[in-house]
């Protein structure tokens, strides 16, 4: 039966993962603006310089088409909600063959400003009051690192689970499961017992989700080829989202202890309690925006540095100065291999910890001196 | 001739912070394996954790420093 309804699961996943991929079928036809074409391949004429930050920026940021190796890319569905109804469309009518941005006539006049979707006007400039209007839904390249991330994961565990159903929990892990246990017995014994105490089965499964899905996405995003290469912990509003979901669970999860700390934390003259109380609130919205900020930083660092050791050959015009980029870039590769793991780790620990701040029983302190 | 923004300045000021601040952690951990070789792997374990939060407060001033490019 768990058999049955976990294929289900793992069906629909992977069908609607093909679903959206197939966008490239949508909305076959193309703009076709003689005159924007003409200056477009004038342009290209003239060579372009070669701009580190621009191919840094474009690497490590968001785009709605994912390139794969040489000119084959995936032209993902473009979906957009405005207040004249819901539209899809394929990115590919919203580049020419260079590569540049092409306006799109759709329920408005569609085009990439920045790598960013908005309104433009008839002759091309920005419309702001029309941009305002839209609600952009794309599956971008994050959205599908993203559910390939989730299938992945899904697969992976609901097999693990699976196994565990059928075999029971004490006889030995065979295959997928002997792989997953240590790093499962890891987070439970290290991060979640140690930081939460006795109360922390009711936390496993956020712990874990946060630990494997941070650690999935940051090894894809090493991976400089299809499936990784999208820099999804390295977005900021990914880790938003998390920073938003832990501060949710442990807010949820206070005791009147907890939030008597906040607001009155006792044992003190009550002139430093009315000190203490909006230090204390700031550092409740404080510390899920540190881990926001802390996961970004380093996985975005950490991608910054390995293309810049990369765009060294590009700067320098040759190709023998990759004897010396493409070691230092390795060698940086492998550190980020840690960062990687070290950032997952710290996620959950903090998490842990913030949680177990926020349900430990504190013992009555009245003469704090 | 100026090359880069004044952004960058900020950024190179937080490499030396967490240069100094990785450093003395280094220091203390090694100096503690000195002290207690058997004790090596929990002070490693520990070293590496307490690098990642200082490291983390010097990426925080190079988020700024990214904001201040554009």
């Amino acid at each position: 039966m768990m058999q049955r309804s976990y294929k289900l699961l793992l069906t629909a996943a992977f069908s609607l993962f093909l679903i959206l991929f197939s966008g490239v079928s949508f909305a076959n036809d193309t703009t076709l603006n003689k005159a924007e074409e003409h200056t477009v391949s004038e342009k290209h004429e003239a060579k372009e310089e070669f701009n580190v930050t621009e191919t840094i920026l474009e690497h490590i940021g968001d785009d709605h088409s994912w390139h794969l190796w040489g000119h084959n890319t995936i032209h993902l569905p473009v979906i957009i909600y405005s207040d004249k109804g819901l539209e899809v469309f394929s990115s590919k009518n919203l580049v020419d063959e260079h590569h540049h941005p092409v306006m799109y006539a759709g329920n408005y006049n569609y085009k990439l400003f920045e790598n960013k979707l908005k309104v433009a006007k008839a002759d091309g400039s920005l419309d702001e009051e029309a941009t305002k209007k839209t609600w952009d839904f794309s599956i971008t390249k994050n959205v599908a690192s993203l559910l390939i991330t989730v299938f992945i994961l899904l697969f992976v565990f609901l097999r693990v689970g699976a196994a565990y159903k059928k075999r029971g929990v004490t006889s030995a892990p065979r295959g997928l499961q002997s792989f997953m246990e240590p790093i499962i017995l890891f987070v439970r014994d290290e991060v979640a017992i140690p930081t939460i105490g006795h109360k922390y089965k009711k936390y496993m499964p956020f712990l874990l989700t946060i630990f494997f899905l941070i650690l999935l996405n940051n090894f894809l995003g090493l991976i400089p080829f299809f499936p990784g290469g999208a820099n999804v912990s390295g977005n900021i509003a990914f880790t938003m989202t998390l920073a938003i979901c832990v501060f949710v669970v442990v807010n949820l999860s206070g005791n009147k202890s907890y939030w008597q700390h906040i607001f009155w934390m006792p044992g003190m003259h009550w002139s430093m309690k009315l000190f203490l109380a909006p230090i204390e609130l700031i550092g409740v919205f404080v510390k899920p925006i540190s881990l926001m900020i802390r996961l970004f930083a380093n996985i975005t660092a950490g991608h910054v540095l390995v293309l810049s050791l990369i765009c060294l050959i590009f700067i320098f015009k040759t190709v023998y100065a990759s004897a010396i980029a493409v070691p230092f870039a390795v060698f940086i590769s492998l550190i980020e291999l840690l960062v990687a793991f070290l950032q997952a780790f710290i996620f959950t620990m903090l998490t842990g910890m913030y949680i177990g701040m926020a349900t430990e029983e504190h013992h009555h302190e009245e003469a704090h001196h | 001739m100026v090359f880069g923004s004044v952004a960058a300045i900020g950024a190179g000021l937080a490499a030396i912070g967490a240069g100094i601040g990785i450093g003395q952690i280094g220091k203390g951990a090694v100096e503690g394996i000195a002290r207690q070789p058997e004790a090596a792997n929990d002070i490693r374990a520990n070293m590496i954790v307490a690098a990642a939060f200082v490291e983390a407060v010097a990426l925080f001033a190079v988020v700024v420093a990214f904001l201040g490019t554009k």
